[in-house]
């Protein structure tokens, strides 16, 4: 009952400081939005290093414990409450808990686990997570086998249960970032497409860097990445499957065609092209490759994303003389705009909750990412820098990352994330320069 | 000397007004690739790059690049040519006319204030607005492409108006044709 209501009380807080911000940014007067880093309750849980139940096994029940509990902290919602002050000892999985050395230290969750190796070979890992004030355990035990080169993975599956028990969301543990790598100089930048865990482990290169690659996304699956290349000497839309590496042109026109993204059913690529310098939004069919035009305008309409039912649209669109976010249905009917703050807004992106559009906006040289519920109303402001731009959700729609650019001539793009309260902004740590970051979906 | 001739066009370009025919000579003492002898021995004596493309400059690239202008200038966000940048397309427009095997690749670039898609579209309207240009001056369509880099091929490289307004630019580039 107690968790139970904390866990409430947890989420409640989150919704709350969405609140505040919404309530900011409908009050009169021109649109004038604080970042607000307000600080919640930290929810406090303790895990000591699991059982190591086979020989040998000692040093992954190690790495694994320390791999999930890194995982809570960066989401900023939990307080690991660090074994120096641990009263009680795990010493059994299947012993029973001493519930009151662990309320002795205000611990709401304990996690125990362990790690053996099962007759295959491979890695058996268990876990459980225990109510410390109800006394009780806090759903079903969780097993989870795979081979040894996979334990992060393994990590990163129990952690999406751990945050999904506790918060009622879903987890983004197990997923993977591509973005662009850059290097060179500032004035002659080569651009490779990238690929890395969520937590920057595992970086491999997809690209040689030959022809430039700009904004790849995922495709709702997650095994296909959609982007723009220069490799055809303009640019073009292109996508990559992950299990073959073939990439393959999406549309065969002498056009500019870029900003593609796939429909939530992965059956059409919305995208958009340019026909003697005018840019209008198109969809094509994957498997008929068949174009349909949906805007008509003499704009700039670009940046288009589907709503997670896949039957609206939100694009950018100069229209109105300056660049702003618009909706409107699949056959380009029933246009409205949503943005009316201060300055420009771009690159919209729908979270795969349904919610929120995500945007870039620039109000004079100040850049920030921001959240606007679907009709435009409660505007709130995640960021603010020299640059940031190109926001993508991750799959629980809880957690954003974009890219922030440094300024100057040796300055460059570095990833970020940011809750969709604002709060926890994490610069990502990657090998070298990284910009246009999409997040996978669940795997 | 090629060198030399380059980087007394190049003083062109950066004195942005155009500079006469008579720009393959310097005043100066110049480096006559002896050593570093720059001393009073040539002061007051003209100086000539000796160059055996000097007779017909109109019709090298250079010519293109440096006297006329391989490129043309933007306002913020805006694609609308501006009267000195149709000066230096008319000019554009005439040494294609009278150059007439060579093709040409409109390049549109933006200046980083604005997101990656935006900056692409709009490199596409400013390459267009050249394009169509060019065309009413007599310029062959089927001689000229464009493409669009957007914001990702920076002219110059700081983050202040100086060169963001050098980065907003359409460069007319020309095709090397056989013998040139």
């Amino acid at each position: 009952m107690r968790l139970a209501f904390r866990v409430l009380s947890f989420l409640a807080i989150v919704s709350f400081l969405g609140g505040q911000g919404s309530a900011q940014s409908r009050s009169d007067g021109p649109l004038q939005i604080e970042i607000n880093e307000g600080i919640i309750q930290l929810f406090p849980i303790a895990a000591p290093q699991f059982i190591a139940e086979s020989s040998g096994t000692t040093k992954q029940a190690k790495d694994i414990t320390d791999l999930i509990l890194s995982n809570l902290e960066r989401t900023g919602l939990f307080k690991i409450v660090p074994e120096s002050s641990h009263i009680g000892k795990i010493t059994n999985f299947d012993s029973p808990v001493q519930f009151s050395d662990w309320k002795a230290i205000n611990v709401d969750v304990l996690l125990t686990g362990a790690v053996a190796h099962g007759e295959d070979g491979n890695l058996v890992v268990k876990i459980r997570l225990h109510d410390v004030f109800a006394e009780s355990s806090l759903g079903q035990g969780v097993l989870y086998r795979g081979t040894e080169s996979n334990w992060r993975r393994l990590a990163h599956k129990i952690s999406d249960v751990i945050y999904s028990r506790i918060t009622g969301e879903g987890g983004y543990f197990d997923t993977r970032i591509a973005f662009i790598s850059e290097f060179g100089t500032k004035t002659n930048r080569t651009k490779r497409l990238t690929i890395m865990d969520y937590d920057g482990a595992n970086v491999r290169f997809l690209t040689d860097g030959t022809s430039l690659i700009l904004a790849p996304r995922f495709s709702p699956e997650g095994n296909e990445l959609i982007y723009t290349s220069y490799r055809t000497g303009k640019p073009s839309v292109f996508r990559l499957n992950l299990r073959n590496g073939r990439e393959t042109r999406v549309l065969d026109t002498p056009d500019m065609t870029f900003s593609p993204r796939f429909s939530p059913d992965g059956k059409n690529v919305m995208f958009s092209r340019t026909t003697r310098g005018n840019t209008d939004i198109y969809e094509t069919n994957l498997s008929t490759n068949e174009a349909r035009r949906i805007t008509r305008n003499r704009a700039i309409d670009t940046a288009p994303t589907y709503s997670p039912d896949g039957k609206s649209i939100a694009f950018e669109s100069d229209r109105s003389g300056t660049t702003q976010i618009y909706t409107m249905n699949l056959r380009g009917g029933n246009v409205s705009r949503i943005s009316f703050g201060e300055g420009t807004y771009g690159t919209p992106v729908w979270s795969p909750r349904g919610d929120y559009i995500a945007f870039t906006k620039q109000v004079g040289n100040i850049f920030h990412v921001g959240v606007m519920l679907a009709d435009g109303t409660e505007e709130r402001l995640l960021s603010r820098s020299f640059l940031d731009e190109g926001p993508t959700w991750a799959p629980n729609g809880r957690v954003l990352l974009f890219f922030r650019e440094e300024p100057g001539e040796r300055g460059g793009p570095s990833l970020y994330s940011v809750d969709l309260t604002g709060r926890n902004l994490t610069k990502l740590d990657t090998p070298n320069f990284a910009s246009d970051p999409t997040w996978s979906p669940l795997r | 000397m090629k060198l030399l001739r380059i980087l007394s066009l190049i003083g062109c370009l950066l004195l942005i007004a155009g500079c006469g025919a008579n720009t393959i000579t310097r005043g100066s003492a110049v480096n006559t690739g002896s050593g570093d002898d720059t001393g009073d021995d040539f002061t007051g004596i003209e100086d000539s790059v000796i160059d055996t493309e000097s007779e017909y400059a109109y019709f090298s690239k250079d010519y293109f690049d440096y006297e006329i202008g391989d490129r043309v200038f933007f306002a913020l966000n805006e694609s609308a040519l501006s009267n000195e940048a149709k000066e230096i397309l008319i000019e554009q427009a005439d040494w294609l006319q009278r150059n007439s095997d060579t093709t040409i690749t409109i390049e549109g670039h933006a200046d980083e204030r604005g997101t990656r898609e935006y900056n692409l579209a709009l490199g596409a309207r400013r390459s267009e607005a050249v394009r169509t240009f060019l065309l009413q001056q007599g310029v062959d369509a089927v001689r000229m492409s464009t493409v669009s880099y957007g914001k990702e091929r920076p002219f110059a490289a700081c983050s202040d108006e100086t060169c963001w307004s050098k980065n907003r630019r359409v460069v007319t580039l020309i095709e090397e044709t056989a013998g040139s």
